[in-house]
Formats: C-alpha cells, structure tokens, sequence
C-alpha cells in the first residue's frame, strides 16, 4: 500500500522536538526501573568467576575441593566440566556464524590462557557471598608463559593485515597520488599521536540473569544493546532455534559501545545456570570490568599533511599501528574520517597491528572516527599554527561541498553554520594568534577547536503500532534505551502521529519477542525507531483509512485513498480538513477494539524514502548522497604551568545532528560525548605493565574518569533540520558525533595555552611539565 | 570475601581484649580502605572487632594542643571551626581527600592506616613485597609514574601512607596516643609512626599487635594557623596526590622565625623536611627561599624512569603552598 500517506516527512507536531522530561526520570531515581540484574526470580543462584593471574600459558590443575565443601556450593564449572556449546567462535566459521561475539575465542573452552584476568572457573552458590568466597578457595595451578603486552613491546610482531582485519578489513587505501602531491607541497606537517587504552566504564557493569524456563528455552536478562542480535547468537552458541531464545534488557545504565556484542560471561552466565537446573545471576565487578567487555585499543597513529602557502590540504596520509589480540584482527578505522572531513585531492591510509595476550578490543564510542578526529585536528591545528593562520579559518579553506572520498553530494551539511554559531556563542575572534600569551591570574588560558563528524550507517528496524478504540496505544520494538531517552522520544514521535497525548502511549521496548529492531550503536537508534514507529503509524493510517473509503457510514465513503490525510487522531480530506472521523469512531462503528500497524524503516544509504518522494520521479537520474551528521567543539581550558594541570574552563558545541526530535535528551547526549573526550583527553589511561601484560589500575580509583568538578556547564545547539535523504523523520543521530573533535579541541586548547603540543593521550601534568613535545 | 565473626564492641579494654584472643582479628571502624581489600581477598580475616562504638570521639583544645578522637570522621573533623581556623592545613588535607560520602565514614584513626593504592598491590595476582613479602616488586621496572621518589627502597617504590592527612599532621607535629591490651597508653609522634620500606616493606608502622589508636594531638602554633595543604592530581577531585605540600610559617617583619615543611604524593611516608625547614628558618620569606627551600627538600630524590617528573612538580607545589601563606 505505498498508494497513500506513506513516506511523507512527519509534520511538526507538538511534542516532537519539545524538551520533554524523560518519562522513566521517575522510575529510575526512584528505583523503580529494573535493570539486568534486578529480576528475583525464584530459586535465583548466584555466579562468580575465578580468572586467570597470568596472561599466556597453561592451566596444569584445577582443585576445587575446597571450594566444593563450602556451604550453598551447587557447582564449580571449568574448561573440564563446562556445558557444551553447539557452537563457539574460536573458528572464523564459528564466528560468522555467531555473528555477534566480538572476540574469536570463547574462555574455557580448553587450557590456554591468553590474556590477563581471563574466566578459568564459573562457581555457583545460592548467595553472592558464598559464590564468591568459594571462588576464591578454587585453587588453579598454572604453566606460565612470558606474555607480549602490546605493540610497543620488544617481542611484538607488527604486520600489516592487508585486508584481513573482522568488521573493519584494515585494508590500505589510496585516492590520487598522496606521495607525488606530498613532494611537491610547500608545506608539510607530519605528527605522531599516541592513544591511551580507554574503558568504557559505565555505571552498570555487565550483568545477567540466565533462566532456563524448559530443556531447550531460556530467558537471558541481559545488559546489552543489542537484544535481537544477542538473542540470535546466543541461539547459534547454544544450538537452539532462535524463537527458544528469549532476551530482556528494559534499561540500561550505560554502554558506550562495550555492550553492543554478546560477550564471554554472559554465555558462561547461560551455561551456569543450564548446568545447575536453577536461575543464575552473574554481575561482573568493576574490576572485571577491564578485562571482560573490551576496551579501546592502544594505538599510534602517524599522519601527513601536505598543503600549499594558503593552507589548502594537497594530500592526506595516515598510518596507524595498534595492539589486537591472539585470535582476531581488529582496529578502530580511524583514516575513514580523513576521507570525508576536508576537501583534499589525494589520500591515503594504512594500518598495522601487533598481537598481543589481551582481550580483543572493541567498538567505544564513535570507534575510528574518535580517535582519528584526534589526529586530523591536531595535525590541522598544527598546520595552521605553522602558517599563522587561524584554526577556524583553515578548516573553512579545507572545507568539502562534496565527499572527497566518493565524490557524492551530502544528503546535509549544517557544518557552516555551526562553525559560524559556535564561533559566536564562545567569542573565539578574540583569539590570540600567539600561543602561550593569554594569562588569568598564575594560570594559562588557551582556546581550540575542532571538527566533528559521524556516519548516518545504514539500519533497519520493525515496530508494530496498536491503536486502541479507547484512545490508547501500545508501540513496540525490540530496541534499547541506553539511558539516552529512546523511551521518550520514541513516545513523542509517536503520540505526535496518532494525534495523542503522550501519556496514552505506552512503548515497550528491550525484548526480543517483540519486532526486530536494530542495536542501539552506531547512532542508528533514533533515527531507525523513530523511523520505524513514524513508518507502523502510516500503516495504521492507511489501515483506517482503507476501511473509511468502503463504510457507508463513513464521512470519507468512497473518498480516492490519496485525498486521505490524518489530523490530530482524526482521518480527513486532504483539501477539507472539516470532512473526516476519528479513528474511535471509525473503529467502534467497525466492531473492533484496536488495529495494528507495522513499519519497517531503513536508514542511511538504501532508505526508499530517498527513491520514492525524492528521486525516484520519472525521467530523473537517482543521486546517491553522502550521510552524516556534523558538528563543532569550542574548548577553553586553563593550564597550571607550575603544577602541569589542566582544568577546563569553558565549552561550546554546536551540531547538525538532522532532526532533534528532543533538545533536552539531545543536549544531555552532546554533553556527555564530549565528557568523554575531556576524560579521554585529559585523564583516562588504562595502564597494562609490559612484563605481565596485567593492568595495574583495573578499578574507578585508578582509572580516572571525569567528575563534576572537571567540567564546566557546557554550552549546547543544534542546528535543527530534516534531512529528507536519510530515513522518514530525516533523523541523522547524535550519539557518537558528540565525542568527535571533542579530544583535539581539548589538545589544541592546551596547545593554545602553552605552546607545547602534547601529542600523548591523556594529556596528564608529568606530560604538560617536561620541556619537550610528548 | 571469607566468612568472618563480626563483634561490636564499646569500650578499648574490650576491644583490646578480644584482638588478644584472637591476634589475627582487626579493627574496623569507617571500613572504606578495609572493606575494598576484603572484597577482593587481598586481606582475609576471622573477625572484624568493630570500634565504632568506642568513647574515642571530641575534638578538644588541651595544654598540648587540639585533641581529636579517633573515631571522629573525617568531614567533621574537616569542617570543626577550631580546626579551619587554627589548623587550616589539617582542614584542607582531609576536605581535598576522597569523596564526600567516604569523608563522613572513614575515622581520623583509619585514616592514619590506610593502605597503599600501588596497583601492584592492590591486584593479588601481582607479586608484591608489601602484600607477600620476598616477591618482588614489579615496580621498580613497571607502572611507577604515580609512586614514590623519596624514601624507596628496591623493596618497594609505594607511598606507605597514600593519603593527605598524615602529610600535614607530619608538618605541624602532631603526636598520636596509642592504648595496648593492657590499658597502657604511650604517644608516638607522626613522623615517627610510619616505617620506611627498606627491606621490609611489609611493615608499615610501628603499631604493636593489638594496639589501637585513640587520638591525635596537634599542638597549637603560629605556623599551624599560617598554614595551608596543597594537592595536585589528575583530576579536580576524588584522586590521590601526585605530589602534595603541607607548610606553615610563622613570618615576622619579612623574616621566617619558624617553619613546617611535609611532602605527600612523593615519598613512601609522609616526608618531612628538615633540609627545606632549615633554610627557610630565619630567611627572608622570599621566592628565592623558597625555591632553594623546594631544592632542599628534593635533593634526596631517586626518581625512576617514569616519575621524574614529579621532582620539579613536588618543588613547585611546595614552592607555591609557601607563598600561599607567606601572603596573608
């Protein structure tokens, strides 16, 4: 039926893009919302991990004796006495066929050890306590061997993976001819940028509840983003048909990308509890934290800038080098970013990795664009600073009307806009050119800034939409809500399409019986739910709609479907908005008590939207477009040059973020990303010793992240717009391009400020306080 | 975590008591340092004696200064009115420490035992000499940029005491009474409680089994009451010190007549400085002073290779505390 309503951009209603509060504010500060680990179940048991305390060899021996004779003690699981597994991902096959566990080895699986703090022993009690005394009374007797602890160490191997990299190929690209365009340039900048390990570290850990509700169903409550995927793997690794497999996750308390995979403990979690016969809860400690759902990997990267006199950029050349695992190939794509971001004839980018006996790393917010961000920026800033020229200034000579890696046109690019709204808001034309000059007090005060950008990535996603004859209605999908707002906005977009209040809407979300529904990663959210919810409210427009045409009774008897339109809860002639029904009487006149609608919505390239209202009118030439949201950081930080402290002082972001279908949870999400740049920038640094390949600050006192006392009140805009090409609410998302710059416009800040370019994450006082660049 | 007896006591001659009987109980009191190091088995003990309950609270002016109970907690001892006034550095080190929930739980007693933060430590699966001793020390090779340069041995590279309190009670002198099983109390200066590693590094105070802080004494001063505590971290707050300054000084007409000098952050104890008291004793109080005060103070530095930093970083926090106060 794409004869009528469909596809037609959402009007402006009128609670979409209003700063509604969070509708589950009260349920979580109350304590109310039930997280993972929050389901009491009856005959609930309680899981606790012993791990490895050493990064590579061999278990000779596992002693549970004393473990086995501690009361409540119902099992101690062990690579001997695991539940097998139908299937595991330490084969590539294995893998793609999981598809959604990350890492391409499953602990416990056998005797090797791999990596620091790896899963050697699950043990189950009918109290936390006792798992987790009983844990520790497990004694296990290792072969050690010496580890490698990263890329940096002398026994790496580094090799280039020449396109054999997982999710990411790694493989080397080239546009024009960077090398010749770099000789023949008048000037060069080239600079290392070194990246810290970073973790995630959200305030919930990972956590689950495994019920197995039949020999062949089980109910996993899980912490995760992905419900629907994890429910998919979880059925391949258990060998079960998919529908046997029942995943909930209704909220979440933070993920950052480290709960977009099906991880190793939730599995052990879902075994445990098939080995005992009872519920088994598993909540991973924080310092599990480290070693259990990936990180962000250590990283350098080199890059080359050539540009002529006036600063535009004549070529790009990017090499990264960075520590992966013993089984999988993975690297953040920092390069992607150089390729879209400026204007520039030639490109090229290349990486090389080492193995090492850690975990794999894993996607963390805005993975490759974040940290690339971070090399681009400094090496423009750099470059600016190298021809005197202001850095907002060289970003607008380097600016691309078009995708230089495609050569397409963007669907929309506010990034004008929000240069010269970010410029305004933060003052920065009184800038001083000179670094190291601006003082307050004993402190130096420096200003930077940089770009931000992020994918619109193509998703897809169902919702079904009930419509009650009573005026209430129920919308469902099997998405999660991070603690971002889905369940707010999805509420707004959809009381604003079924002309309801937004208290007779009720939307569940978090549960893999209901439509399939995208991961909450890649900033695909919102724009693919409210998509798919806006898309379930036009099928059930059209639904009505079919059944008003061919009732007697009805004011539209007989109407063409295409004169139909929908007014507030009412269905109308287009041309007379008087001439119409509400759909309660059209449904109470028909007998029934509600009709159904379901939408199934794509986003990013691929979306019809684009093909049918757009593009696809006859004898016109179908235009593929470039898809991404934009964005600006302004930083101002001030610098002890005595202490080597950095605080900073001042924030401004402005984004084009597509449609902003909620400025209050928009906001919260751009503060937040760029919180984690300021940590990243300044503070977070997971650090592995080199001889035990272990982390020395596995725990939130030592592994620093931001507090309110570290961030100022950040100033916040959008540069609101549709984008007609992306999806149906023109939704570009937000999540992820809120922390890209935002670490360079800290670096460029402390540049400013110092006149030292501290090239090392985190910019921490031993590095602001020696004399040389770091 | 182990299975443990719990016994809450009220009275020091019970608790004493009771740790005789048992000499591998302890003591708890806020347990924010004791509960982290159980729930990961670093520390396993039968029985926790809890001393909450003891009669060792008040902050009082005596003849030998401002006595403070050990089971006052820290937030309230931070905020006293005598103590922000007259001993403004004790002030500043317990309100710049930790986070505000754990201030109102950890005793000022607890707080003097509170236990190192070196990861190597603080991860069992280290070797450590501290927490098993002949192991080794994989700091002296490995993760040392937040350790210790004054005071280390090639035992252990640790801050003893990692905190900020003990730093300006080491500075303005202040005395700790202690109370044995047998009711007998003796008073042991700070500088003297805390013992350098060498080659022991297990032993960290000179507390004897079984006895029990009861209270800290600082004497009043001119140089307590010009006094200050500056912290410098990573982060604004809720994180150790990379290096710290307690100071006071009494000034008169321009010339020092007496001065407190004590370094956290840096040293495995808490590092008094008689070398930078000296010069700064009778000098002008000047920025030159200072400068060849902080100098002083870190001659005996060894730093290794990550943390060398911290020997200028130390000088210039202890240079900037003393023009703190050297200005009113």
């Amino acid at each position: 039926m794409n004869d009528s309503l469909s596809f037609e951009p959402p009007k402006a209603g009128s609670v979409v893009g209003q700063p509604v509060n969070r509708i589950d504010g009260l349920a979580k500060v109350t304590g109310q919302a039930r997280y993972a680990a929050e389901y009491d179940l009856p005959g609930l048991t309680y899981a606790a991990l012993k791990t490895s305390t050493i990064a590579k060899g061999r278990i000779t021996r596992i002693d549970a004796t004393a473990a086995l004779r501690e009361p409540g003690v119902l099992a101690v699981l062990t690579h001997e006495n695991l539940p097998k597994m139908a299937q595991t991902p330490n084969t590539l096959a294995g893998k793609y066929a999981i598809y959604g566990m990350h890492m391409g080895y499953m602990p416990m699986t056998g005797d090797e050890i791999f990596y620091a703090a790896q899963p050697v022993a699950v043990v189950v009690a009918d109290t936390f306590e006792r798992a987790t005394q009983a844990a520790a009374l497990v004694q296990v007797t290792y072969e050690e061997a010496r580890p490698v602890a990263s890329y940096q160490s002398a026994q790496a191997e580094v090799f280039d993976p020449n396109g054999q990299g997982f999710v990411f190929d790694l493989k080397k690209v080239t546009r024009g001819n960077p090398q010749a365009a770099l000789a023949a340039s008048p000037v060069q900048v080239k600079a290392t940028y070194v990246h810290a390990i970073n973790h995630h570290n959200p305030m919930e850990p990972g956590a689950t509840i495994a019920h197995w509700e039949g020999p062949d169903r089980v109910t996993v409550y899980d912490s995760t983003q992905a419900v629907a995927m994890s429910q998919q793997s979880l059925a391949v690794v258990l060998g079960l048909p998919q529908e046997q497999v029942r995943v909930i996750t209704k909220f979440i308390g933070g993920g950052f990308g480290c709960k977009f995979n099906l991880w190793p403990h939730t599995v052990l979690a879902t075994l445990a509890a098939k080995a005992v016969g009872r519920p088994v809860k598993l909540v991973l400690t924080r310092q599990l934290m480290f070693t259990s759902l990936g990180h962000r990997e250590d990283q350098e990267q080199t890059i080359t800038l050539g540009a002529t006199q006036e600063g535009k950029l004549t070529t790009l050349i990017h090499e990264k080098t960075s520590t992966t695992s013993p089984w999988d190939i993975f690297a953040e794509p920092n390069a992607a970013i150089l390729n879209w971001l400026y204007a520039c004839p030639n490109y090229e980018s290349s990486h090389r990795v080492a193995r090492a006996n850690v975990m794999t790393s894993t996607y963390m917010r805005a993975p490759g664009e974040s940290p690339g961000s971070f090399a681009i920026e400094c090496g423009l800033d750099e470059l600016a600073a190298k021809l005197n020229l202001d850095p907002l200034e060289i970003r607008l000579r380097n600016y691309a009307d078009l995708d230089s890696g495609t050569g397409q046109p963007w669907s929309s690019k506010g990034l004008k806009e929000c240069y010269r709204r970010g410029a305004e808001l933060f003052g920065w034309s009184k800038r001083s050119r000179q670094p190291g000059v601006t003082r307050d007090g004993q402190l130096l005060v420096g200003w930077g800034m940089a770009t931000a950008s992020y994918p619109v990535r193509p998703a897809q996603g169902r919702a079904r939409v009930r419509l009650y004859a009573d005026g209430h209605a129920l919308v469902q999908t099997s998405a999660t809500d991070l603690g971002t707002g889905t369940y707010t906005i999805i509420t707004q977009v959809a009381a604003d399409g079924l002309g309801l209040p937004m208290d007779r809407v009720r939307f569940e979300l978090g549960d893999s019986t209901l439509p399939t529904a995208p991961a909450s990663g890649s900033s695909v959210a919102a724009a693919t739910v409210s998509s798919s919810v806006h898309l379930a409210i036009q099928d059930v427009w059209q639904r009505l709609a079919a059944m008003a045409v061919r009732d007697s009774q009805s004011p539209l008897f007989k109407a063409p479907l295409t004169d139909l339109t929908n007014e507030q809860d009412r269905l109308v002639l287009r041309k007379d908005p008087s001439k119409g029904e509400s759909f309660a009487a059209l449904l109470q006149r028909q007998g029934l008590t509600d009709i159904e609608g379901v939408g199934n919505s794509k986003s990013g390239e691929g979306f019809e939207a684009d093909q049918l209202a757009f593009d696809n009118k006859p004898g016109t030439k179908q235009t593929k477009r470039s898809m991404y949201s934009f964005g600006v950081h302004f930083c101002e930080v001030k610098v002890d040059p005595d202490l080597g402290t950095v605080r900073v002082s001042r924030w401004v972001s402005v984004m084009d973020g597509g449609r902003i279908l909620n400025p209050k949870t928009a906001r919260s999400q751009i503060i937040g990303g760029a919180i984690m740049g300021i940590g990243s920038a300044l503070m977070e640094a997971t650090n592995r010793d080199e001889y035990f390949a272990r982390y020395t600050n596995a725990d939130l006192a030592g592994y620093h992240v931001p507090i309110n006392a570290d961030i100022p009140d950040m100033t916040v805009e959008f540069v609101d717009g549709h984008d007609p090409y992306v999806n149906a609410m023109g939704v570009k998302g937000i999540g992820e391009v809120a922390m890209v710059g935002s670490v360079a416009a800290v670096a460029n800040a402390v540049y400013h400020a110092t006149g030292k370019r501290v090239r090392s994450l985190p910019i921490i006082p031993s590095k602001v306080l020696g004399r040389d660049a770091v | 975590m182990n299975n443990f007896t719990y016994t809450p006591t009220n009275s020091a001659k019970e608790a004493t008591r009771l740790r005789r009987e048992t000499p591998a109980a302890t003591y708890v009191a806020g347990a924010t340092t004791l509960l982290d190091m159980m729930k990961v088995n670093l520390v396993e003990y039968p029985q926790l004696i809890d001393i909450n309950e003891l009669p060792l609270r008040g902050i009082e002016q005596t003849r030998e200064g401002l006595r403070i109970g050990a089971m006052e907690r820290m937030s309230d001892v931070g905020e006293h009115p005598v103590v922000v006034q007259q001993y403004p550095a004790v002030s500043e080190s317990l309100l710049l420490a930790a986070s505000a929930q754990l201030r109102n739980m950890a005793s000022i007693g607890g707080n003097l035992l509170q236990r190192t933060r070196c990861g190597y430590f603080r991860d069992g699966a280290f070797p450590c000499n501290k927490r098993v001793p002949g192991s080794g020390c994989p700091a002296q090779q490995g993760d040392h940029h937040g350790l210790a340069i004054l005071g280390t041995s090639t035992a252990c590279l640790a801050q003893t005491y990692p905190g900020d309190l003990s730093v300006a009670l080491a500075a303005l002198d202040a005395v700790i009474t202690l109370e044995n099983a047998k009711g007998k109390q003796r008073r042991v200066p700070v500088t003297s409680f805390y013992l350098l590693p060498g080659q022991t590094p297990d032993r960290e105070n000179i507390l004897e089994p079984g006895e029990l802080i009861v209270a800290v004494t600082i004497p009043a001063a001119p140089h307590a009451q010009r006094s200050t505590y500056l912290k410098v971290r990573e982060r604004t707050s809720y994180a150790y010190a990379l290096a710290s300054a307690a100071v006071g000084l009494e000034v008169q007409g321009g010339t020092i007549r007496s001065a407190r000098v004590a370094l956290g952050g840096v040293g495995t104890i808490p590092w008094r400085s008689p070398e930078a008291e000296k010069i700064l004793t009778g000098a002008p109080a000047t920025d030159d002073t200072f400068r060849v005060a902080a100098a002083a103070a870190l001659r005996g530095a060894q730093p290794r290779e990550h943390n060398g930093y911290k020997v200028a970083l130390a000088q210039n926090t202890l240079v900037r505390a003393l023009q703190k106060v050297a200005t009113p």
